[in-house]
């Protein structure tokens, strides 16, 4: 069974890293993101070095969900996903592990180049490291609640829309939770160390309960 | 091994596909699914596999695995290819024989693509191949991993006679080992004795 674990990973981290430029992309889709916003606010520094957490923590939110609508529609177009049923993985499996690689190959570039994003809003050393943490400890929960969103959007043709509708609105605790634990350093109203545990809470029950819920969507959407 | 249906029926959308079907293969015979287009040949495939539900009936599968369902005893194919057209012929049947559970060393693949000939675009991105030679790295998935139940919907859809012809000798041994086909196809298969299941307005069993 670990055997046919490692195989999908390594299928999967294949796959993302030869189609489209994978995890680039996504940082690209970030980086404009967070560049843009200076546009909006104006060229205040105060006021973007104080609200920086929370413009990391939804332009990677946005980034997160790009790649997500196609985390199954892929398997479910070519057939694989016929045969991946079938395999010798239990489906749940089969969710977790692909969500494993897709957050290994989307999430943690974009958890990697935060702090230097938060550069160009003029945020301190501490206020950069702490939205990098809380980013580490909250986007798994992302990654796992969009795999349910995609579960039941696979078969429609162009789900990513109604997958966004589907999922921004389940992910507005882990916004909350992780922009409070990510701006404790920048004049925020919680201390890091709450939030930020039930962040990991979050966390730690989407991993352990979305694999079910999306599994049981692909079984039910397929039929 | 003997696989039998009782009584199935199949619905989709509403619709009644299949009605009080009944029919029984056994190890070493090849049953093959014809009838015209819409007559329920691959959703009966797909019904065998675990994908659709079963309206009324039950399929069961004697002589196997008691604890694996009748899905995981068997290979499904598809119309679809299921490869990846990013990865190497090579990636993707290494990544099935792991999936499947079964030996995924380069020794393993390349001698299943070495028999359907086609060991020499082994590292090619599935992508720059023909349909045929796409078609040939799909059914060497069934030699990677040993599974006795193959699910075969239009086979050799895109094959060149040739082709046609070393599937015909795969199928042949497979069922001389035991295995178990049940195929839907338009098509001959090149398989000598085999049962034929005419599904259509009146389902039945043809010698």
């Amino acid at each position: 069974m670990s055997g046919a674990a490692r195989a999908l990973f390594t299928r999967e981290w294949r796959i993302a890293r030869r189609v489209g430029g994978g995890a680039s992309v996504g940082a690209v889709f970030f980086l404009i993101l967070v560049t843009i916003m200076p546009f909006a606010l104006g060229p205040d520094l105060n006021l973007l070095a104080r609200i920086g957490p929370a413009i990391l923590w939804i332009a990677a939110l946005l980034a997160a969900l790009l790649g997500l609508d196609r985390l199954f529609q892929g398997d479910a177009d070519d057939g694989s996903l016929d045969v991946l049923v079938n395999a010798s993985l239990p489906l749940e499996l089969v969710v977790l592990v692909k969500c494993a690689a897709h957050w290994a190959s989307s999430a943690l570039p974009l958890v990697i180049v935060s702090p230097l994003f938060g550069l160009m809003l003029a945020m301190e050393a501490r206020p950069l490291a702490l939205v990098a943490l809380s980013l580490v400890a909250g986007t798994p929960a992302l990654t796992m609640i969009g795999a349910i969103g995609a579960a039941l959007t696979v078969s429609l043709r162009r789900g990513g829309l109604l997958m966004a509708v589907l999922v921004l609105p389940l992910a507005i605790p882990v916004l909350i939770f992780g922009v409070s634990a990510a701006s404790a350093a920048s004049g925020g109203y919680a201390p890091f160390l709450t939030p930020f545990l039930m962040l990991c809470a979050i966390s730690l029950f989407a991993v352990a309960a979305a694999p079910f819920a999306a599994a049981a969507a692909l079984r039910h959407v397929r039929e | 091994m003997r696989l039998s249906a009782r009584d199935i029926a199949i619905e989709r959308g509403g619709r009644s596909i299949l009605a009080s079907l009944s029919f029984e293969a056994r190890g070493g015979a090849a049953l093959v699914l014809v009838g015209p287009n819409g007559a329920g040949k691959s959703s009966l495939l797909r019904a065998i596999a675990g994908f659709l539900p079963l309206a009324a009936g039950a399929f069961a599968l004697e002589g196997g695995a008691s604890e694996a369902s009748i899905g995981e005893q068997a290979h499904y194919l598809g119309h679809a290819d299921a490869l990846k057209s990013a990865l190497t012929a090579g990636e993707n049947l290494a990544f099935w024989a792991g999936a499947l559970g079964s030996d995924s060393s380069s020794g393993a693949w390349r001698g299943a693509l070495q028999r359907l000939g086609l060991g020499h675009v082994a590292d090619f991105p599935v992508g720059a191949l023909s349909a045929g030679q796409k078609r040939r790295v799909a059914l060497a998935r069934l030699l990677v991993a040993p599974r006795p139940l193959w699910l075969l919907d239009e086979p050799t859809t895109a094959l060149d006679a040739a082709a046609q012809g070393l599937f015909a000798g795969i199928m042949r041994e497979h069922l001389a080992a035991g295995g178990l086909i049940v195929a839907a196809t338009h098509a001959p298969l090149g398989l000598e004795g085999a049962a034929t299941l005419v599904l259509g307005a009146s389902s039945r069993v043809a010698a």
